[in-house]
């Protein structure tokens, strides 16, 4: 048990330096790579929960798709310190505002959680795809199709913003 | 021997083996080009040239190493890093061959035998994208960026086919997403119920559709002609690695290499049986366990080396495809295509049970 917790610590370290520095780069192109870095962190996370399945899919959907076209987006705009736009000092004032809202609603979340012991799932219940599949199709079918279904409506919108207007 | 040490000795000699047979590549590339033109090709280095991909080597480790000032300097070396390290990371879970015995003792001819394998696959694949979108944009140069693009929007779309082509492969398998499962699964049964030789139930001949998609995905993946636009010559300069030399030049073509051998490794095992041979049965009752688990890796190698020349061959013969073209054919050929394959890959098995 001492090598995962060992192993648990490094992780979280890893998570939270990583998210650290994809706020304070400088650079954008690095703060994406840092994200990148952050979710490979938690895919760890994700393997340590035995939860394998979701692990892979978290790289694959997370740093394999969306990040490549995030990294893409950065690329194209070609952000650089120069060209970052300056924002006004109310454009700040509201930011720090809702950010310190959030942070008050997160502590108010942690002071009453109650912390139980953790017990880590056994290999057999949790994580490989075959449960997952049942659980997704059995316990969760209704979630399931709504999430195809919102899916489904998010392409279509994609397609219409994307389509050149006909004239 | 613990499995540990020997799983540790494996991982060495697959790494061996992968940097060889890549180097060996260049090698078949310039004589498969030069068989197709009606060329000689390589003949100095040594009998029939075979030295050539050592004195490449060392050209390519002597050359004067240029990091451009513009640049930035710390991605641009992490650039052919990742590349090369995405490009090696695949043939962590490909069974090689079936398991030796030695003692009562059974080692795997597998590194990692994890039972979301063809998933694995799938994610490495998608993150070998960063290698050149890194080495791209840290050049600071149009061509480069350019390149780098074009191999990420290139890479996104073929994924997508590729995923579904593979699900077919996957509605066969009994729900498993072992590589090795899958392997093992080719190597029983009789071909289409009443055909019977031993370790022939190979996939492509329940999946040839899927089995052309997922060929035509690889070759986008992994930036071969037909499809190679991120580095195509007369267009680009070199693509993403217009600005690089030396050694860093040398991982990223021979990274290409590696992706193109651990391709055909997948394409071998979910479609072509993997190790299996046919008469795999019948050689194991006239002959030693482990003698036939070395066949069955030369069987798999063998596979390997055809898809490898099948490769090249496709690359001396077809031209670039434009870049439209490229976009066009993936997005409106070949997902529709996967799609239809999957659904009738499930309906046929809903009507006829397995």
């Amino acid at each position: 048990m001492m090598n995962s917790q060992l192993i648990f610590f490094m992780l979280a370290a890893l998570s939270i330096l990583s998210a650290l520095f994809v706020v304070f780069s400088k650079n954008p192109i690095y703060s994406v790579l840092w994200l990148i870095v952050c979710f490979f962190s938690i895919a760890g996370h994700y393997i340590m929960l035995n939860a394998q399945f979701l692990a892979i899919v978290h790289i694959i959907v997370y740093t394999g798709a969306i990040m490549v076209l995030m990294l893409f987006t950065v690329m194209l705009l070609n952000l650089n310190k120069e060209s970052e736009p300056h924002k006004s000092v109310m454009y700040k004032g509201a930011a720090v505002l809702t950010g310190g809202m959030l942070m008050l609603v997160l502590l108010a979340a942690m002071r009453s959680t109650q912390l139980g012991t953790y017990v880590a799932p056994g290999r057999a219940e949790t994580g490989f795809v075959q449960n997952v599949g049942l659980k997704l199709f059995t316990d969760f079918l209704l979630p399931f199709e709504m999430t195809s279904v919102l899916f489904i409506a998010a392409m279509i919108g994609a397609v219409v913003l994307a389509k050149k207007e006909v004239h | 021997m613990s499995v540990l040490v020997f799983k540790a000795i494996l991982v060495l000699v697959l790494f061996l083996i992968s940097l060889g047979i890549a180097a060996y590549s260049t090698y078949a590339e310039r004589k498969v080009a030069a068989f197709l033109q009606d060329r000689i090709g390589p003949d100095r280095a040594g009998p029939f040239g075979l030295l050539q991909p050592i004195a490449d080597g060392v050209k390519m480790f002597l050359k004067e190493e240029i990091i451009p000032n513009v640049s930035d300097k710390l991605l641009f070396i992490a650039g052919p890093c990742i590349f090369m390290l995405t490009a090696l990371m695949t043939s962590a879970v490909i069974p090689w061959g079936k398991a030796l015995e030695f003692g009562g003792q059974i080692y795997n001819l597998q590194v990692a035998d994890i039972n979301i394998g063809v998933l694995y696959v799938l994610g490495v694949v998608s993150l070998g994208v960063y290698g050149i979108m890194i080495g791209g944009w840290a050049s600071n140069n149009k061509y480069a960026l350019l390149g780098a693009v074009r191999a990420s929007s290139q890479m996104i779309s073929y994924e997508l086919a590729m995923g579904m082509s593979v699900i077919a492969v996957l509605l066969m398998s009994n729900g498993t997403l072992s590589l090795n499962d899958i392997v093992a699964s080719q190597g029983t049964g009789k071909l289409y119920g009443f055909i019977d030789i031993s370790g022939m139930n190979w996939n492509v001949f329940y999946q040839p559709l899927g089995f052309i998609i997922f060929l035509v995905c690889a070759f986008a993946e992994t930036n071969r002609t037909p499809f190679d636009l991120p580095e195509s010559e007369s267009e680009l300069i070199g693509g993403f690695h217009t600005e690089y030399s030396s050694m860093k030049l040398g991982l990223y073509l021979f990274a290409e290499y590696i992706n193109m051998f651990i391709s055909s490794a997948v394409i071998a095992c979910l479609f072509f049986g993997g190790y299996n041979f046919p008469g795999i049965d019948y050689l194991g009752t006239v002959l030693p366990h482990n003698v036939v688990s070395i066949i069955s890796v030369a069987a798999l190698f063998g596979k390997i080396f055809f898809f490898i020349f099948f490769f090249m061959w496709v690359r001396w013969t077809i031209p670039r495809f434009r870049y439209d073209q490229l976009m066009r054919l993936g997005w409106q050929v070949l997902m529709p295509l996967a799609i239809i394959n999957v659904l009738i890959t499930g309906a046929v098995l809903t009507y006829f049970g397995n």
